[in-house]
C-alpha cells in the first residue's frame, strides 16, 4: 500500500467519506511535508509547494461570485510515530464567493509529533467561508497541535468554524484563533473536545465585532476526566450600533481534572451588546439519575449526556 | 402471592427535617395507586426514596418489591428489576435526539431498537415521529412534549412499577388527556402505577387513592372519598381542628 492509500485509509478510519476519487469534490492530502493528493474544481483555486523541510504552503482561492457545490475536502496528517508538519495556509475567500471545507487531521499511530498551523483567512465582502476541523489522534496522546489563524471577514461576509476531537486521546492542543468582522459580517467559532488522562487543551478565540450590525457567537463544550486539563478563554469585543455576539463555554469535569474557562466581553458602543455563559461542572444530576432510571448504569448514563453535549 | 409494592412504616430525614414519618401502603399489578396531598407534603421525596435517588435513602422501613426488599439496590438496579420513574420536570439533553432517547431504554433491556417501535411509541403519545424522532431533547421542546416522549420511553420500556410525579403539572389539556390515556394504556399492561399529585382532578383514572400530610398518610381509601375530603380539609388546612381525628371518628 502506498502513502496515499495509507493517508486515505487512516482518514476513512476517522470517519472521513470516501470521496478522494469524485472528480467534482476538490481535495488536498498532505502527509508530513508530502503533497499526496490535490484536485481543484471549477472557480477553486488550490495551490501547495514544499517550502522547506516538514513544511508546507497552502493556498485555497475561491473567485469572485462562486459558489462551490461541493465541500472541499482537505486530509493532513503525520503516519509514523515520530514527525513534524507545519502548515501555512492562506485562505482567499473573494467576493460573494462560498465554500465549505471539511479538514480531517490524522495522526493514528502518533508518539512524538507536531502539528502546526498557521493560517491567514480572508473573507471577502459577501463572501462565506465556512470551516469544519475533525482530529484523530490515536491512543497514546503523542501529538501536539499549535494552530493560529489571523481571520478578517468583510462586510457582509460570513465564517463558521468548527472544531472536534471526540475520539482518541488529544495530547496537547494550543489554539490562538483571532477574527475581525466588519458591518453586518458573522462569525461562529465551534469547538468540542473530549480529553482524558494528562492531555492539555488550551484555547484562545477572539472575535471583534468592528462593523455595524456585525455578529459574533463562540462557543465552546469540552468535557475532559483523569487529570486532563483544559482552559478556554473566549474574547468577544463590540464596538459598532447594532453589533451583537454571545460567548458560550460548557465544561464538563470528573475525576481529577481541572477546567478553566475565562471569558473576556468587552463592549465599547450603547447601542452594542455581548452576552456570555460560562458553567464549569460535573455531569448533571437530574440528567444521571433520570437516564439510571431508564436501567443505564451511571458510566453509560454520564457518557450519553456528555457525548450529547460534545454533538451539540 | 406478594404484592407490586410494599412500603412498610418508611422514615427519612434529610439534615435534620422529617419528610418521610411511616408511610405505609402497598400497590397490586395492574392497580392505579394515588398519592394526593399539598405542596411540600412529601410526595415527591417520597417517590425519589422509592426509586433509589441518591441521597434519598430511609433511616427506616422498608421497601418491598414483589416480596425482596430494595433499600440498598442503586437506582438502574432497581430499574432493571422493572421500577421507573417518570419526574415532574422531565430532564433535558443538549444533543440527544428523541431517537436517541428512546432507544436508550430499549437497550437498557437489551431489546433490538427498530423503527417501527419507536414510532409506533410516539403515535401513542400523540407526538409525530416524522416531526420528533430527530429533534432533540433540549429546551426547545416544551415541559409538555418532553413529559410526553417520557411517556413514550416508558412504553419502549415496559416497567412493572411506573412512578409517575405530577404527570399533570405544566400541561396543557389536550397533553393531560393522552396522560389519562396513557394511565389506563399502562393499567391495562398490567403495570403498577403510583400517581403522585396535588390535584384531585387526577384521582378519578385511580383504583384507590391515599391523602398525604407532613410525611405521614393520614387517610386511604376510595378516590371519590379522598377527593372530596381533600378538597372539603385541606384548603385551607384544617390541621388546626385536628381533621384527622374528627373524620375518623
Amino acid at each position: 500500500m502506498n502513502d496515499y492509500e495509507m493517508m486515505v485509509d487512516a482518514y476513512k478510519d476517522a470517519g472521513g467519506d470516501d470521496i478522494f476519487s469524485d472528480s467534482e469534490v476538490a481535495h488536498v492530502v498532505l502527509e508530513q511535508d508530502r503533497i499526496l493528493g490535490m484536485h481543484a474544481v471549477e472557480g477553486l483555486e488550490v495551490e501547495a509547494d514544499k517550502v522547506e523541510a516538514n513544511k508546507v504552503r497552502v493556498k485555497v482561492t475561491v473567485r469572485e461570485g462562486y459558489k462551490i457545490k461541493n465541500p472541499v475536502h482537505m486530509c493532513f496528517g503525520v503516519l509514523p510515530k515520530e514527525g513534524k508538519q507545519i502548515i501555512d495556509m492562506n485562505v482567499d475567500i473573494q467576493k460573494d464567493a462560498q465554500v465549505e471545507v471539511r479538514a480531517d487531521c490524522v495522526f493514528p499511530n502518533a508518539v512524538k509529533v507536531q502539528h502546526i498551523m498557521d493560517a491567514v483567512i480572508n473573507i471577502g465582502e459577501g463572501g462565506s467561508y465556512i470551516y469544519k476541523e475533525h482530529h484523530f489522534h490515536g491512543d497514546n496522546g503523542g501529538v501536539e497541535v499549535i494552530a493560529k489563524s489571523d481571520i478578517n471577514v468583510e462586510a457582509y461576509g460570513k465564517l463558521v468554524t468548527k472544531f472536534d476531537l471526540l475520539k482518541g486521546r488529544v495530547g496537547k492542543i494550543d489554539f490562538d484563533y483571532e477574527a475581525e468582522i466588519a458591518e453586518h459580517g458573522t462569525v461562529e467559532m465551534l469547538a468540542r473536545i473530549s480529553g482524558q488522562k494528562d492531555d492539555l487543551i488550551k484555547i484562545r478565540e477572539a472575535a471583534h465585532l468592528n462593523g455595524e450590525s456585525a455578529r459574533g457567537i463562540l462557543d465552546s463544550k469540552i468535557a475532559i476526566k483523569d487529570q486532563a486539563e483544559a482552559e478556554i478563554y473566549n474574547e468577544l469585543t463590540a464596538d459598532a450600533a447594532d453589533a451583537m455576539g454571545h460567548v458560550d463555554c460548557t465544561e464538563i469535569i470528573k475525576d481529577q481534572a481541572v477546567a478553566r474557562a475565562i471569558p473576556i466581553v468587552d463592549v465599547r458602543h450603547p447601542e452594542a451588546k455581548v452576552t456570555h455563559e460560562a458553567a464549569i461542572g460535573s455531569v448533571d444530576s437530574t440528567q444521571l439519575q433520570t437516564l439510571m432510571a431508564h436501567g443505564l448504569d451511571e458510566e453509560e448514563a454520564s457518557d450519553v449526556i456528555i457525548q450529547g453535549l460534545l454533538n451539540d | 402471592m406478594s404484592k407490586l409494592l410494599e412500603v412498610k412504616d418508611l422514615h427519612l430525614k434529610i439534615e435534620d427535617a422529617e419528610i418521610l414519618r411511616g408511610m405505609e401502603f402497598s400497590l397490586e399489578k395492574g392497580e392505579v395507586f394515588a398519592l394526593i396531598g399539598p405542596n411540600g407534603c412529601g410526595k415527591s421525596t417520597l417517590a425519589y426514596t422509592l426509586m433509589g435517588i441518591n441521597n434519598y435513602h430511609p433511616q427506616k422501613g422498608e421497601i418491598l418489591y414483589k416480596g425482596e426488599k430494595i433499600n440498598d439496590l442503586k437506582i438502574n438496579q432497581r430499574a432493571k428489576k422493572g421500577i421507573t420513574l417518570a419526574w415532574q420536570e422531565p430532564a433535558r439533553y443538549q444533543g440527544v435526539t428523541v431517537r436517541e432517547f428512546l432507544a436508550l431504554g430499549l437497550r437498557s433491556k437489551g431489546e433490538e431498537v427498530t423503527e417501527e417501535k419507536l414510532r409506533d411509541a410516539l403515535n401513542k403519545v400523540a407526538i409525530s415521529p416524522y416531526q420528533y424522532l430527530n429533534r432533540f431533547v433540549d429546551k426547545s421542546l416544551s415541559g409538555g412534549e418532553r413529559k410526553r416522549i417520557e411517556l413514550a420511553s416508558l412504553i419502549l420500556m415496559h416497567p412493572e412499577l411506573i412512578i409517575l410525579d405530577e404527570p399533570d403539572s405544566g400541561v396543557d389539556i389536550v397533553a393531560l388527556n393522552n396522560i389519562a390515556d396513557m394511565i389506563k394504556y399502562f393499567k391495562d399492561s398490567g403495570s403498577g402505577l403510583l400517581l403522585i399529585t396535588h390535584s384531585e382532578e387526577m384521582l378519578q383514572y385511580a383504583d384507590k387513592a391515599a391523602l398525604v400530610c407532613e410525611g405521614e398518610i393520614i387517610r386511604q381509601g376510595d378516590p371519590a372519598d379522598i377527593s372530596e375530603y381533600f378538597k372539603s380539609f385541606c384548603f385551607p388546612c384544617a390541621k388546626e381542628e385536628d381533621c384527622e381525628t374528627e373524620v375518623a371518628s
